[in-house]
């Protein structure tokens, strides 16, 4: 089931988390308390050029050794500290979240056009990869992902995400089948910039897993929604595709409404589904996707879980419930519910 | 008289009580098995082959078809087929021809797959309610697009599309020559396609005019003896298939016995009347990956790159790589051809006991391309042994784009698998030139039941994939998380990356 919510503010003005927290836990039906989390856009503005990686340690003596020397390996670390957390009756602390500062050597990828990102991917699959005690769950600039098995309320706290201050925030109210109680397998899940928050399944995985694969990325969560993240960093960054356009491979149209549609559209359309086949993604779903510049909301392609949108001034909100977007802001305005597979986007003003 | 009669393959028997005599089975028997004599029909179950002509005309059940009816000392070894292999050339001191498809038993991996289904935390789709798109393109696809916003905010569309054929399902009917099969046998299934929206292929036996009108959904085909090809075949054509390799034979070439060749095949195919016709095991142009090339790019350069070109190989060992080649080539497509593969005639050392079941020879192909990131650059078609619709699923899920069937449309037509189309007469009008035989099968009717079985296929597809929670056909393929092996081997669960059921 799960719950899925999202906002930003167009003019990057910030929210802190206490409201979303307070939406997300509207959502507690849609949940188990086995998994919850949080990202937030803004929040490291000193750190703003660095990517700020965070990361779950099985145990800080053991684990943290090996990760400080790859990072020095491929780049510098400007900074590192524990995350702040709070002890909560009902969270077992499992892991040490830990964040890092890190700016990438960019002469040890001279032939790639994005040498930054590329040298934070491929730490992040290989640490990922590794059974190695520790996990990279959010490496993005100026963001970061907070997230733990518990509901969404504690989660909060133990993180007290109030504390942060973001102009844009993905929540995610998990009710676990797979992985119940890792904190791995909570949302959002995380790379460079993308975020993403899922409910639902993808019956396409199979496919979309090889695929994603095929262009050097690696699976390693043991779950679906990461290759929601991956897909939109392959057609956004790598392959320059508009974000409408991304949506338009990953939950194209159908063919009968293809063929009926003006000449060059209809073109347009066939060589992305030709292209995209591999990408296009299949099942019950509803998605948000956030960079740093824009929130995305999509859904399968009949619209087998649901996405209420709402706006209030430069604010735009998406959720699993009305309900939900109401408690964020009472006064939101046009509440709306978008078509099967037609993306809502939310840009940050030039 | 050193060796003697061996035991009857099959007898025949006609129940007296039931038989009227009315001389049905006589008329249809085009194997010698029934004469009149008197008031009585005689039988020399000797010439019989099962193919159950007189039994399907028979209006009153008289008649009965036992197999072996006489048996060899047992022996797990020395089995029946073996002792009689070694009979026959002990006799003639020949290799020995076989029909159909292999006929060792070897486990069907098929059979040890099993398809997914939806349950609670997804639901399943319904495809009477839901669209469920099993459109399918076969060709070369872009592996990005690229787009440029023009001033006005137009997107405009850099990409330049290659040729690829459109097919409503992913079945389509493979190669069998006018010559394997009767004209009529070839418009049945022309007929057939064209109605269902796929295609067919025409085989290495050239384009008969009566298929011209048919011709936009026929795949035309250029094997080593190049029979049949000229530009007026090759522009006909929607595709074609350069004939590397067949899964029934695997590195030989065919043979079509000129008794075959009659006026109108010797036409069609380009050759003398009454010759046989033998294609060379390799093409003598193509002794290495770079003169397939060459061809692959002469043929399109022939039909000014308006047509997509496919490239056909028995599934070998070295499928995987062999593919990758042809990836590089030009090429739009690649057939694999899986060992259990129908054919006309084939030496029955080869048909039983070289080349590679379909299902793992997709996988390993599908995998490389993957792993080179060339997936894009070709289609996979499988065939060789496709029987269900089941298959067709599996297959997909494997990395398969299509499938070509064979031998399952000619079951659609009437055939019985006796595996004898070798001889020239068979009782169906399918593998002959017989005019007589030919006669016998009406092509509107069994276009009718060719459309039938295509048709049922794809509504169980469309089934199949609403169960899995799957609207569109791109998310079957390759979605091998959707297969378990049952009682499959380890390795064997590597090379196809399925795990094991309850997994």
């Amino acid at each position: 089931m799960c719950g899925i919510i999202g906002v930003i503010d167009r003019r990057r003005q910030c929210m802190d988390g206490s409201r979303i927290k307070e939406a997300l836990s509207m959502m507690d039906e849609r949940g188990s308390g086995e998994g919850a989390g949080y990202v937030a856009y803004g929040i490291y503005p000193e750190y703003k050029d660095y990517f700020a990686l965070h990361v779950f340690f099985d145990n800080i003596r053991e684990n943290k050794i090996a990760i400080d020397n790859l990072l020095e390996k491929w780049g510098t670390i400007v900074h590192d500290e524990q995350i702040k957390t709070y002890e909560q009756p009902n969270i077992r602390k499992v892991h040490t979240p830990w964040r890092y500062f890190f700016r990438p050597d960019r002469s040890l990828m001279p032939k790639s056009t994005t040498p930054d990102e590329d040298i934070v991917t491929n730490l992040v699959m290989r640490v990922n990869a590794g059974k190695n005690g520790a996990l990279v769950f959010s490496s993005g600039k100026n963001l970061g992902v907070f997230k733990a098995a518990g509901w969404p309320e504690d989660v909060a706290d133990f993180y007290r995400i109030q504390d942060y201050k973001g102009y844009l925030w993905l929540g995610h109210n998990r009710y676990p089948t797979n992985t119940p109680g890792w904190w791995g397998g909570a949302h959002p899940f995380n790379l460079l910039n993308w975020s993403v928050v899922h409910n639902g399944e993808i019956t396409s995985y199979g496919t979309n897993r090889r695929y994603i694969e095929s262009y050097g990325y690696q699976c390693t969560m043991f779950t679906d929604t990461e290759v929601v993240a991956y897909l939109f960093d392959l057609l956004v960054r790598k392959h320059g595709l508009s974000e409408e356009m991304a949506v338009r491979a990953l939950a194209p149209p159908f063919w009968e409404e293809i063929d009926v549609m003006p000449e060059k559209e209809q073109e347009l359309n066939k060589a992305i589904r030709l292209a995209y086949g591999s990408a296009m993604m299949n099942g019950p779903f509803a998605i948000c996707v956030a960079n740093e510049n824009s929130l995305v909301g999509f859904t399968d392609r009949i619209k087998l879980r649901p996405l209420v949108t709402g706006e209030l001034g430069d604010r735009l909100y998406l959720s699993s419930e009305e309900a939900a977007i109401r408690r964020m802001e009472p006064d939101v305005g046009s509440i709306t519910m978008p078509k099967a597979g037609e993306p809502v986007i939310g840009r940050l003003y030039a | 008289m050193t060796i003697g009669s061996v035991p009857l393959k099959f007898r025949v028997t006609i129940d007296p009580e039931r038989c009227m005599l009315c001389g049905r089975c006589v008329d249809n028997c085009s194997y010698g098995v029934y004469r009149n004599e008197g008031d009585r029909i005689r039988i020399n179950s000797r010439n019989c082959v099962a193919c159950h002509r007189c039994l399907a005309f028979c209006p009153r059940d008289a008649i009965d078809i036992e197999e072996k009816p006489t048996d060899y000392r047992s022996h797990p070894v020395w089995t029946r087929e073996t002792r009689e292999a070694i009979f026959n050339q002990a006799r003639t001191g020949k290799i020995i021809l076989a029909g159909m498809g292999n006929a060792q038993p070897y486990p069907i991996i098929f059979d040890r797959l099993v398809l997914d289904a939806c349950q609670v935390t997804n639901p399943s789709i319904d495809p009477l309610r839901e669209p469920m798109e099993l459109r399918t393109y076969i060709g070369k696809k872009p592996s990005h697009i690229s787009l440029k916003s023009s001033a006005k905010g137009e997107i405009e569309f850099l990409t330049k599309l290659s040729p690829n054929l459109q097919i409503e399902t992913p079945i389509m009917v493979g190669h069998m020559s006018y010559g394997a099969i009767s004209l009529n046998a070839q418009l049945a299934l022309a007929k057939a396609v064209s109605r269902i929206g796929t295609f067919m292929g025409t085989g290495e036996g050239g384009l008969h005019e009566a298929l011209y009108p048919y011709q936009q959904h026929m795949i035309v085909q250029v094997a080593s003896g190049r029979f049949g090809v000229d530009i007026n075949y090759l522009e006909r054509g929607a595709a074609i298939e350069i004939k590397i390799g067949q899964g029934a034979k695997p590195g030989i070439g065919g043979h079509l016995p000129g008794e075959k060749v009659c006026a109108d095949v010797s036409c069609t195919r380009m050759i003398p009347e009454g010759s046989d016709a033998i294609s060379p095991a390799p093409h003598h142009d193509i002794y290495s990956i770079e003169d397939l090339k060459q061809l692959v790019r002469s043929l399109k350069e022939a039909t000014e790159w308006k047509k997509p070109v496919f490239v056909k190989i028995a599934a070998v060992h070295n499928s995987a790589a062999i593919a990758a080649g042809i990836a590089r080539s030009s090429a739009d497509a690649v057939v694999i051809d899986g060992f259990r593969g129908g054919t006309g005639a084939a030496p029955r050392v080869f048909r039983d006991h070289v080349g590679i079941p379909v299902e793992a020879a997709v996988a390993s192909v599908d995998a490389k391309l993957r792993q080179q990131g060339i997936r894009n650059e070709v289609s996979i078609i499988a065939s060789g042994g496709i029987r269900e619709s089941a298959d067709v699923a599996k297959i997909l899920c494997l990395g398969a784009d299509a499938v070509y069937i064979g031998t399952a449309s000619l079951v659609a037509m009437g055939c019985r698998v006796c595996g004898t189309c070798y001889r020239g007469v068979c009782a169906w009008g399918i593998a002959t030139q017989k005019p007589e035989l030919v006669a016998r099968l009406n092509p509107d009717e069994a276009s009718v039941q060719v459309e039938n079985l295509i048709h049922g296929w794809t509504l169980e597809l469309a089934e199949l994939m609403g169960a899995a929670g799957i609207n569109s056909i791109e998310s079957l393929r390759g979605n091998r998380d959707r297969l378990r092996g049952y009682m499959l081997d380890e390795g064997l669960m590597q090379v196809l990356d399925v795990k094991s059921v309850g997994a």
